[in-house]
């Protein structure tokens, strides 16, 4: 699949953004003083909103984006901007609640962290819906796009948040072992992608033809000798060449580098803010990780054109 | 009408196409009228792209793939493939659609795209095990085969003309139209008699479509077929009084 720029940062920066709102929706301590507050919470908000602009680029119409709310009934697409929407709104109360009233905010942040948390799950469902992608089509991609929306998120609100440890356990060891499980989910998808192949699903030439029964099915020619949308979008070659480097890299940069330094955190008693720098390195190995997500992705209409 | 892009409750006419692979000589006809047809009629023009340049290309409802098939024990043999929407019962493209853009007509089972409402998200597409929907580059609005429904039931056409452009231009009738949820109408007993297929079933969509498949081919390094032989009865009248007497002469 075409791994369009749009889709890789809406996927990556919305999951963290959702991750840490549900955190604090479900009433993680932060700095006393409201600009402390504000600022954190306009963190999570705007890499949520950042996320869910990033995905209009990717629309041929967004002007029309609305029209997108209609359909939850039927669509994860519809049910991820509805879900999106209200966790947003919620959090934006949540936040003016707690800042200006002495109101009890602890049911709409509860609210808003399951809110937040159906959000990642949906966007996990548009791909892992998709049956003509065997490798997303598996209740590993919503666990996946989970752990790492929770654990990136964790790590941006750790870094702003108010304590060195929640009952009795250092942070930086909590955020240790949300990214590390999160990343041992994704190394299991890896894993079952590599058997999860067209073929496994019977799905080849000759099954896409119908034409099995007679004999061995090859492509001879394609209807056209230039590319179509259908090439460009979900032939897509590039970059497979690298994949098993890439990889090597997400996992370096975006599992062992916060890994370490969330471990140095813990050891040296380091003020948390320094998990920040866990955070930018998680994000920049989630890039790469959903670079391949979809890069490394066949569609089932490559059989009629490879 | 009910925007909400759940798929209506199965109908009894399913509109369709049965295209016959021993027939199809590959001519790419079908698209070409197709194309022709569908730019000035419903919906917006299907754009090109580079039309006179170095790298052509454009949006189609219908693509002729061709195949090469090689038998265990037998030279190759080429299958020209005509592929467009297939118009499936279960149709992932339709319960994708965050917008309603995409539906099943619940009166014949036609899968349309409203183009007003099509925000270009491209997941409709990628649901599609088979590459039937396009994005078109210019209209940035999904595109498919509507199966000519602005021909079917125009009533300005002569009757010959109501069937889809592909269709009625074929010069080799390899593709035919009609209903599929009719066990008695002509394209059924078609696939009941040559065994039509649904293209992927692994996919799960339940296509509308049928192909029929090639006829075995006649195989030199084999006997060749016995046509059936009339029945040899005993000649009477003249002819058999001429038979008995040609035996007679030796």
């Amino acid at each position: 699949m075409h791994p369009a720029v749009s889709v890789i940062l809406f996927t990556v920066t919305s999951g963290a953004g959702f991750g840490a709102i549900a955190l604090i929706g479900a009433g993680y301590p932060l700095r006393d003083h409201p600009l402390a507050v504000l600022l954190t919470a306009m963190a999570a908000g705007g890499l949520a909103v950042a996320g869910l602009v990033a995905s209009t680029f990717h629309l041929g119409h967004p002007e029309r984006a609305w029209r997108a709310f209609s359909q939850w009934r039927s669509s994860w697409l519809s049910r991820e901007g509805v879900l999106a929407v209200a966790a947003l709104v919620g959090f934006g109360l949540h936040t003016l609640a707690r800042l200006f009233t002495d109101w009890p905010v602890a049911g709409i942040g509860w609210a808003v962290s399951a809110l937040s948390l159906a959000t990642i799950f949906s966007t996990a469902m548009i791909y892992a819906q998709l049956r003509t992608v065997p490798h997303w089509h598996s209740a590993l991609t919503p666990a996946a796009y989970l752990g790492f929306g929770l654990a990136s998120g964790f790590l941006l609100v750790a870094a702003a948040g108010n304590v060195s440890a929640l009952g009795g356990v250092s942070v930086a060891l909590i955020a240790m072992a949300l990214v590390v499980p999160a990343w041992a989910v994704k190394i299991a998808w890896w894993q079952r992608a590599a058997s999860a192949t067209l073929a496994a699903r019977d799905m080849t030439a000759e099954s896409a033809t119908g034409l099995g029964a007679i004999g061995r099915v090859r492509l001879l020619e394609r209807p056209h000798s230039g590319a179509n949308y259908l090439t460009r979008e979900m032939v897509h070659r590039i970059g497979r060449k690298h994949a098993g480097k890439l990889r090597v890299a997400a996992i370096a940069i975006g599992a062992m580098l916060p890994t370490l330094i969330a471990a140095l955190v813990a050891w040296l008693q380091l003020e948390t803010v320094f998990l920040l720098a866990g955070f930018v390195a998680m994000m920049a190995g989630l890039f790469v990780e959903r670079w391949l997500f979809f890069a490394e992705a066949s569609h089932s209409v490559s059989l009629y054109y490879d | 009408m009910d925007v909400v892009t759940s798929l209506p409750a199965p109908g009894q006419k399913r509109l369709g196409l049965v295209i016959d692979l021993d027939i199809c000589v590959g001519c790419h006809a079908c698209a070409v009228n197709c194309k022709e047809w569908n730019t000035g009629g419903h919906g917006a023009p299907l754009a090109d792209i580079d039309a006179y340049g170095a790298r052509p290309e454009g949006t189609w409802l219908n693509r002729i793939h061709t195949f090469e098939v090689t038998p265990k024990d037998a030279p190759a043999q080429i299958v020209h493939f005509p592929k467009s929407c297939l118009h499936c019962q279960d149709a992932p493209c339709v319960t994708v659609c965050p917008t309603g853009a995409s539906y099943k007509r619940a009166e014949d089972g036609i899968v349309l795209v409203e183009e007003d409402r099509c925000i270009g998200c491209g997941l409709c597409a990628w649901a599609c095990p088979y590459g039937a929907r396009e994005m078109d580059p210019v209209a940035r609005v999904m595109k498919k085969c509507t199966l000519c429904i602005d021909r079917i039931y125009n009533e300005h056409l002569p009757q010959i003309d109501r069937v889809p452009a592909c269709v009625r231009t074929c010069p080799a009738h390899a593709r035919h139209f009609g209903d599929l949820g009719d066990p008695d109408s002509e394209v059924s007993r078609k696939v009941a008699a040559r065994g039509g297929y649904d293209l992927m079933p692994q996919a799960g969509t339940r296509p509308v479509n049928k192909y029929l498949p090639p006829r075995p081919k006649t195989r030199p390094d084999r006997p060749a077929p016995q046509l059936p032989q009339a029945e040899a009865g005993e000649a009477t009248g003249f002819l058999g009084w001429l038979d008995r007497a040609l035996e007679r002469l030796g």
